[in-house]
């Protein structure tokens, strides 16, 4: 993967050359390599929701698509088609303008958090020095866009789910974060490479398992995905916040809940699994390719999951995240603090 | 140059947003655009190479206070929301207030001497913003810590409406 980072020093190389100022180069090498990222989490798209497909038929004994292509695969694509031809109606008391960026919106605070993760050593946009508090802040931004889907779409259903969308997401998002703080006090960086180049000897999923756990379940909470939907729980409130949404504004939420779950399935593989790493000095194969496998094995539990567990209610939710999540992830902050200090007090 | 240029547009988005915020007649395009607004002043953070302050305005501001703010506005709201920021009726001692305020802030930013330090821009903030707050200005931090733990409390207390024990 080194020959892609080479290519991309020629190509600027070339383009500072060609134009003769520095500054136009740099943009044009960012915007391009921008564009590089979102086709890349869009192509994953296209894989996930056959991979969704197939899992859910997997394990409620179904054989799911296999009209289309091999084992169905193609039936994304028409489906994308289809969403594409759709009618793209906007409800006649909605809120206009904002009923029709919230979509936008959604998808711009999922792919944004792709500018810090590294698929491979040097394989980053900006390695940025507060790169995983940036993951966090720009998750932080993402409630914003369900509020105003459930808000603007002026309809009772879609408004309690943006509502329950904003509550869970806040209270999930606090275990989560604390969930990260023992991996960066064992480092002591916030860098997602430097993270990552500490787990040389030892993946972090050793040392912090109650971290990694506590991870997985505020993730899932975050990403809105089973057994914690409820935002969009069909039973009860029809559709949720995207509930007025048709066409290809619907597909925006759903590509930006993907592309949200391969992004905290790639914080978790960087963080927690090694990141770029190879295992058991398998060094033959190229980070690139571990990290992908890391991402999509940390996908398959996701969806495992969703696929499994039947949807809680929303009450036991909220106590779950206040009353069990936060306590175990502040007892693991503890737990890093005594560690690393004994770990000092031996070695010196 | 390019700083200068996106300094201003910086400016521009942000003051602009602030001003259709006050104007605005309904409340949750206000709350909306307070938000561009507070995104607006963490890209002027990000242009003093203040990354960690950036970030922390945009998880705290836009990520938490405006959220509460829509709460608080769907909690209160009642029939159309096109008519909710009305304009209040005082326009002539609200304007004398805010010319004051402006007279008042624009003496003190022309008198003051603005330093222009010689030093290269830090790499890292992080690790210089977290050793002067657990050192110098420890006090400060846990104050701060123990005021917002007595909002909370409060808060819970105030939901829960303690009953005094008979």
């Amino acid at each position: 993967m080194d020959i892609f980072i080479v290519w991309v020093e020629i190509f600027r190389h070339w383009l500072t050359v060609a134009t003769g100022i520095p500054i136009l180069a740099e943009i044009i090498v960012k915007a391009a390599l921008t564009l590089g990222v979102i086709i890349f989490v869009l192509l994953n798209l296209i894989v996930l929701v056959w991979l969704e497909r197939k899992l859910s038929a997997f394990f409620q004994m179904r054989r799911g698509p296999n009209r289309l292509g091999p084992a169905g695969f193609f039936q994304f694509p028409v489906d994308i088609v289809k969403m594409l031809g759709k009618e793209d109606i906007v409800p006649a008391n909605a809120d206009r303008p904002v009923f029709l960026i919230a979509s936008i919106c959604a998808f711009l605070t999922a792919i944004m958090a792709w500018a810090v993760i590294p698929l491979g050593r040097g394989l980053i946009l900006e390695d940025l020095s507060i790169g995983i508090f940036y993951f966090i802040a720009i998750g932080s931004t993402g409630t914003i866009a369900f509020i105003m889907a459930g808000f603007s779409s002026n309809n009772k259903y879609a408004l309690l789910g943006g509502m329950r969308a904003a509550a869970q997401m806040i209270s999930y998002e606090i275990p989560m974060v604390f969930s990260l703080l023992g991996v960066i006090m064992i480092t002591g960086s916030l860098t997602l490479s430097k993270i990552v180049e500490g787990q040389k000897s030892i993946w972090f999923i050793i040392p912090q398992i109650l971290a990694f756990l506590c991870y997985f379940i505020s993730s899932i909470a975050e990403t809105n995905r089973g057994p914690f939907d409820m935002t969009e729980g069909e039973q009860e409130l029809v559709g949720g916040y995207f509930l007025e949404y048709s066409g290809i504004r619907y597909a925006l939420f759903m590509v930006a809940e993907y592309t949200h779950l391969v992004a905290v399935s790639a914080i978790a593989a960087l963080v927690f699994l090694g990141g770029w790493n190879a295992p058991f000095g398998l060094t033959f194969i190229p980070g690139f390719i571990w990290m992908m496998l890391k991402i999509y094995f940390m996908i398959f539990l996701f969806m495992w999951v969703r696929w499994t567990f039947p949807r809680i209610r929303i009450d036991h939710l909220m106590h779950f995240g206040w009353k069990v999540l936060i306590p175990v992830s502040l007892i693991n902050i503890v737990l890093t603090g005594i560690g690393i200090f004994v770990f000092r007090a031996i070695t010196g | 140059m390019t700083f200068a240029v996106m300094f201003y547009v910086i400016a521009i988005i942000t003051l602009g947003s602030a001003l259709m915020m006050v104007t605005s007649t309904n409340i949750f395009h206000s709350a909306l655009l307070m938000l561009v607004s507070f995104l607006g002043i963490a890209a002027v953070f990000v242009l003093l190479q203040a990354d960690f302050l950036a970030a922390a305005q945009v998880l705290v501001y836009a990520g938490a206070i405006t959220v509460f703010v829509i709460f608080g506005i769907m909690f209160t709201m009642k029939g159309d929301a096109r008519k909710t920021n009305r304009f209040s009726k005082n326009a002539i001692p609200a304007a004398v207030l805010s010319l004051i305020l402006i007279v008042i802030n624009a003496a003190m930013v022309l008198k003051t001497q603005w330093p222009v330090s010689s030093h290269a821009p830090l790499e890292e903030t992080v690790s210089s913003v977290a050793e002067l707050m657990l050192t110098k200005y420890v006090v400060a931090f846990e104050v701060t810590a123990v005021l917002l733990l007595i909002a909370m409390i409060g808060a819970i207390v105030i939901v829960k409406e303690v009953k005094k024990p008979s």
